[in-house]
């Protein structure tokens, strides 16, 4: 894409008014976006992973994530070749500055991100006593933190750990799978920063999306699929022993 | 009717209920936000105001749409999956008004390090080395296309 | 992350559910428990029991009006409370409380109260003078009618509130079982169980606290104690208790045979973090000991002193025993990752508004309102303005 100093000169200051109003994120000024045109979901290439730690800290800066809470981390885990059954398992500030080096082993390592898996099913909507965090049209499970009332029950029943107050809000806190992106044909915060594509967000509703191609080509799992939460957050070469 | 004599305090016991549970139907009118139960058990309006969130990433289509000399050789080379604001952070308040603010740039030393260090833990297939310098990665390493024989030093 | 073994998820170090959740239900297991002595003789017609009955009553609210207090002090925003009346979801367990418990304080323990002593409301209405004869005279709703024929509705009425009573106090506290119970997330917590199980503590623990509460009082006000009477109670409560001993465990027992992927992580924190609150207080303090030593009064026959003692005893060591159940749970609950691969400590603070001192305000503030209930409506036989009626 070859651009002449002209097309620059056009081409800058449409680009600036076009951010401003992405920026200014009042749904009149992208009209474009139809909830009931997606169904939001994501992919994560444990293979891909390196253990960065671009996600956390992106998403960190995005949201003005509290220091000591996450909304993504990154766990690595380590399963030993004396003990398959109970891998050991480190988050060192959620992965947030990487990890520490390590030599290798008879055992295997990798990295898996986590995140809210935004259940379609989700137990952590179902026990808000008022209303205050739901599935919303499109697949995201968002927190209205104008209406919570900070009893933490939706934390208690999140079997993935994705959720926490807020310490200075003190509202229920968590991935909203960056929802003021993606509404205006951005992509999330973390997929944006992942420097090897191993986060990719997909909508599960659009027939060209590449992701549809991936599912039905690799074997993929969700985490925790015996409690049945209907998560929507898909892992490519999931081990068995992540918990 | 004497029965009901005799029973005519349960009746203003009853009638204290039901005024009670009248005025809570009323409050409730005026409290329960509008939008409440258009989509679901929950206020819709909740929906916009996330949707309203100040963005912090500009994402990588607005940077390459001016810096198009920057993307013609990342493109080509081996960071060409590697959206600019993962190395350079947050810039759409860039993006808005590019005179406004200089985006810093980042220290090789902790940047580069931080995916490429060599460990173990690491998929096989994934780049890393070890420091073999004591110059700034960059003094070889081109960061838009790091590859050695890929354009030499930015 | 001090006090973090092995590994946690990063959002489950910090307990989210403090002291505080852990007393409310042991208050409200507590208001339960104190209907069901009061139901004993209303429904059940154990007359032994009669001394007791509008104490346990009073007892009931002075402990109801106390509950919501850790709760609010709890929320993140307790002045949005009003949502859980105004927006309930009805598929949260949580959400259901506010209605079970306005049912509860007004259409069951508020309503019995006022018909059993509405006639000394009336009377008091009459005698008293300043403000509290204006108290005395709202409490009448205006109406001074406590003929024959009005006493006997109020009595036939009342009996039927206690018939509904007993399943809404049934209601009140299983429903705290079910919201821990019901969280497929917690292994710790999730059983079908939880509710029965939490439904029979709170009668041990209900009982117990009349009990005692009776004793104490009586003796405060250089009364005789009726020993017929806290003889039959001591055995129900010694029967209950046995129900409830079982009951957990059938739980344990079941854990421990079926295994499951939770079972090798919290066998591990009961016998570590847990150790102390869970075997020591909670089992054998708190359990067999009392059981062991009302078992003695069951079959042994001793000197009325002596079972003075031993019901004291036991009762204070069953409400222990209670309340080391209800942090068992709680905080047990919270202790373990979620994966299974770790374990956090919880560092209960001393004066912040989820701390201890708090803790022991909430747990002595219903005493305070008790008094204040006694002092307004006398629940001693001998105090009363009227003679007993035949029913009564």
């Amino acid at each position: 894409m070859n651009l002449s100093r002209r097309h620059i000169l056009i081409l800058l200051p449409a680009a600036a008014v076009a951010w401003k109003s992405v920026l200014a994120g009042t749904p009149e000024e992208s009209p474009n976006y139809k909830m009931s045109d997606h169904w939001w979901s994501m992919l994560i290439d444990i293979p891909k992973c390196i253990g960065c730690g671009n996600c956390v800290r992106a998403c960190q800066t995005e949201n003005d994530v509290p220091d000591g809470n996450f909304r993504t981390w990154v766990e690595r885990y380590h399963v030993t070749d004396e003990n398959m059954v109970s891998p050991e398992v480190i988050s060192p500030d959620g992965g947030k500055e990487g990890f520490p080096a390590v030599e290798a082993d008879k055992g295997k390592y990798f990295f898996v991100p986590k995140m809210c898996n935004h259940c379609a099913d989700s137990p952590c909507t179902q026990v808000c006593p008022v209303g205050a965090t739901f599935v919303a049209p499109d697949g995201v499970v968002l927190v209205d933190q104008k209406y919570c009332l900070g009893c933490a029950y939706c934390v208690q029943a999140c079997p993935y750990g994705c959720r926490y107050i807020h310490p200075v809000k003190k509202v229920a806190d968590k991935c909203t799978l960056c929802y003021h992106r993606i509404t205006k044909g951005l992509t999330t915060a973390c997929c944006e920063a992942c420097p090897t594509g191993a986060r990719q967000l997909a909508d599960l509703k659009n027939p060209n999306d590449p992701i549809h191609a991936f599912l039905k080509t690799h074997s993929v799992q969700v985490l925790k699929p015996q409690m049945a939460t209907g998560a929507k957050v898909y892992y490519n070469d999931l081990d068995g022993s992540v918990r | 009717m004497s029965a009901l004599k005799d029973a005519g305090h349960l009746f203003r016991f009853a009638g204290l209920f039901l005024l009670a549970f009248l005025a809570f139907l009323v409050i409730r009118h005026f409290v329960v936000p509008k939008s409440f139960g258009q989509y679901g058990h929950y206020r819709a309006a909740a929906i916009g105001e996330i949707a309203a969130h100040p963005i912090k990433f500009a994402g990588h289509q607005a940077c390459e749409d001016c810096h198009t000399d920057i993307q013609d050789i990342k493109k080509a080379g081996k960071h060409a999956h590697v959206n600019c604001e993962a190395c350079h952070g947050a810039l759409a308040d860039h993006a808005a008004d590019p005179a406004s603010v200089t985006p810093v740039k980042p220290d090789t030393a902790v940047l580069c390090v931080r995916c490429h260090a060599t460990s173990a833990a690491k998929p096989a297939g994934f780049p890393q080395s070890t420091p073999h310098s004591d110059a700034p990665c960059q003094t070889c390493h081109n960061p838009h296309s790091p590859a050695i024989d890929a354009g030499g030093a930015k | 992350m001090s006090g973090v073994e092995g590994f946690m998820y990063p959002n489950e170090v910090g307990l989210q559910w403090s002291v505080l959740i852990v007393l409310y239900p042991f208050i409200t297991g507590l208001v339960a428990g104190a209907f069901i002595l009061a139901s004993l003789e209303r429904v059940f017609r154990v007359e032994a029991v009669k001394p007791t009955y509008r104490l346990a009553l009073l007892t009931a609210l002075a402990f109801l009006l106390d509950a919501p207090l850790p709760l609010q002090l709890h929320l993140g925003h307790p002045e949005r409370s009003p949502e859980m009346y105004f927006t309930p979801h009805s598929t949260s367990a949580m959400a259901m409380f506010g209605y079970v418990y306005l049912w509860y304080l007004m259409a069951v323990l508020v309503l019995e109260i006022w018909l059993d002593y509405r006639q000394d409301i009336v009377l008091l209405s009459q005698r008293s003078k300043g403000l509290l004869r204006l108290v005395y005279k709202v409490m009448t709703l205006g109406s001074s009618n406590i003929s024959p024929r009005s006493l006997a509705i109020d009595e036939r009425v009342g009996w039927v509130v206690t018939l509904i009573g007993i399943p809404s106090a049934f209601l009140l506290h299983g429903y705290v079982g079910f919201i821990f119970g019901s969280i497929k997330a917690n292994p710790w917590w999730s059983s079908p169980l939880m509710p029965v199980v939490f439904i029979f503590s709170a009668m041990v623990s209900g009982i117990a606290a009349v009990m005692l509460l009776y004793m104490a009082l009586t003796k405060l006000r250089k009364q005789k104690i009726d020993m017929r009477c806290v003889d039959t109670i001591a055995m129900y409560m010694f029967y209950i208790f046995i129900i409830d001993f079982s009951l957990e465990m059938l739980d344990l027992i079941h854990r421990i045979y079926e295994a499951d992927e939770s079972f090798r992580s919290l066998n591990f924190m009961v016998h570590t973090r847990l150790y102390f609150s869970h075997i020591v207080i909670q089992i054998f303090l708190g359990t067999i000991t009392p059981l062991l030593l009302l078992f003695l009064t069951q079959v042994v026959k001793l000197p009325e002193i002596v079972r003075k003692r031993i019901y004291a005893t036991s009762g204070t060591l069953a409400l222990i025993g209670i309340f080391a159940m209800r942090w068992n749970v709680v905080i047990g609950g919270q202790l373990f990752s979620k994966s299974f691969l770790g374990y956090t400590t919880y560092k209960m603070a001393l004066v912040t508004k989820e701390g201890l001192l708090v803790s022991i305000c909430l747990t002595l503030l219903p005493l305070f309102f008790l008094w204040a209930l006694v002092k307004l409506l006398p629940p001693w036989p001998e105090k009363s303005l009227h003679a007993p009626a035949a029913g009564d």
